[in-house]
């Protein structure tokens, strides 16, 4: 397929998009970092803002250092960033992730909807597989498992009617997991104390979503080619 | 299996002065198996480091394989990823063992120093429990608790003095008593025989000779009477194995 103006009128996410959504989620964890650290305290072990910071910082470094020449090139940076830098569990969970995203959607040029659903959809995967919990544990499964749901679902209304609907989904998930006693995770070992506090993994995975609907959403209109 | 005959471990925890110490406190009973502490975040900080996860895998294995053992869950995600990316030979070589660090680690590593192959020094460190042990079955009356719903109400019989176990006593001659390194001269001496081997005061259940932790937690010392029993194929050789090494003070100068 030919690159260029109609792609991107049709809601195509480009290299430079993945790339933007990285640096802007970065920025974003470092103004929720306290908030973050702040969840995690009532109910974990405290480092996943600074953890989360540390490793997004270091992604976007990764990124400046070595430009990405696909969004698979981005995500891979990104996911191995994330394994070597952040120190936690949300290390290797985030980077299982991306790791996962990067190869759903490896002989990619743009990404459009389905690859985007492919890619969220391998993502969460990757988080299963790797922390092996599920819906209802307490966990950032709880909000990425409804977002994948709720983007193939909108797949065909275009990338960013996909992503929006996936952030709605992520922050219900995320806001869900307040009563829900932990099963999974430093929480777990809390019990029935950790119910009444939102899960600081899911709240990061709901902040990552609702960069990426916000960006879409943005170049959508920019473009004019809103669908 | 002539380079690299021991398998090594691997202790990955989120503190360094965690792995390193017990990495230290298995060197004592296993001077010749390679334990690779990965402790702590590459600025030292408390989490878990990929690289030196990575890098710990690597020095631990000398090719006959290596076992990991971890203190909480993050760690095993951060072992487990830095697994996936090893190549299919390498990450053939190596287990996790679902055990506790400290227990696990010795148990492993004892078994290691004996020549165990990946097989037995992961099921060594599995099979190294809690350490502690039961002291309510010569106490009718005492059970703490009873767990509603769980009471299958067999109350196991009191058949430990009618068994047919072999059994003989010996006195502590030993500066140390049965401290650390004698339990595991102990673990390793007895580790390739088949027999249940029990080690305790004399007239008690005792307690698992082959699980250090266990021997060490009796606090058995210097000039106090220690009895083994045994049951199995090799028992009279487990006793005079134990009895033997008791006598030449398990290998100490004094």
């Amino acid at each position: 397929m030919a690159p260029g103006e109609s792609d991107t009128a049709g809601g195509m996410a480009t290299t430079d998009d993945v790339v933007e959504a990285v640096v802007r989620y970065a920025a974003v964890v470092s103004s929720h970092r306290q908030e973050l650290i702040d969840l995690d305290a009532a109910i974990g072990d405290a480092d996943h803002g600074e953890n989360m910071n540390r490793g997004m910082t270091a992604a976007v470094q990764a990124l400046e250092a070595d430009p990405p020449g696909s969004p698979a090139e981005a995500l891979k940076t990104v996911a191995t960033t994330l394994i070597r830098k952040v120190g936690g569990a949300a290390g290797p969970l985030y980077g299982t992730a991306f790791l996962r995203a990067s190869t759903a959607v490896q002989d990619r040029e743009t990404l459009g909807p389905d690859d985007v659903v492919t890619g969220l959809r391998a993502a969460l995967e990757g988080l299963v597989s790797r922390g092996k919990a599920e819906v209802g544990d307490k966990t950032m499964v709880d909000a990425w498992s409804p977002a994948v749901d709720a983007a193939a679902a909108a797949a065909g209304d275009g990338v960013a009617a996909l992503v929006a609907a996936a952030a709605d989904a992520a922050e219900e998930g995320m806001r869900a997991t307040t009563p829900l006693v932990a099963r999974k995770g430093r929480a777990s070992y809390l019990g029935e104390r950790s119910a009444g506090h939102q899960d600081p993994g899911a709240t990061s995975t709901a902040l990552l979503l609702r960069v990426l609907a916000d960006l879409a959403s943005e170049r959508c209109g920019s473009d004019a080619g809103t669908a | 299996m002539t380079a690299g005959g021991r398998i090594g471990l691997v202790l990955v925890s989120h503190v360094s002065g965690i792995a390193d110490g017990v990495r230290d406190l298995v060197g004592q009973m296993a001077p010749d198996v390679t334990v690779t502490p990965a402790g702590g975040t590459d600025d030292g900080g408390i989490g878990t480091s990929f690289d030196r996860v990575a890098t710990a895998l690597e020095q631990a294995d000398a090719g006959a394989g290596a076992v990991v053992l971890y203190d909480l869950g993050s760690a095993l995600l951060t072992t487990e990823t830095a697994l996936d990316l090893l190549d299919d030979e390498a990450r053939a070589r190596v287990r996790v063992a679902e055990a506790p660090l400290v227990e696990g680690a010795i148990a492993a590593a004892v078994e290691a120093q004996g020549g165990g192959d990946l097989a037995a020094v992961l099921a060594a460190a599995e099979s190294a429990g809690g350490g502690v042990p039961p002291v309510e079955a010569s106490r009718p009356g005492t059970v703490p608790g009873a767990v509603p719903g769980a009471d299958s109400g067999a109350d196991s019989p009191a058949d430990s003095g009618a068994d047919n176990r072999l059994r003989t006593s010996e006195t502590l001659v030993n500066k140390v008593g049965l401290h650390a390194r004698p339990a595991g001269a102990l673990a390793r001496a007895l580790s390739a025989l088949d027999a249940d081997v029990r080690v305790g005061r004399p007239g008690d259940e005792g307690v698992n000779a082959r699980s250090v932790l266990s021997v060490i937690a009796l606090g058995l010392e210097n000039g106090q009477q220690v009895e083994f029993s045994a049951s199995g194929p090799d028992a009279q050789q487990a006793l005079d194995t134990a009895t033997r090494l008791t006598r030449e003070r398990f290998g100490d100068e004094e």
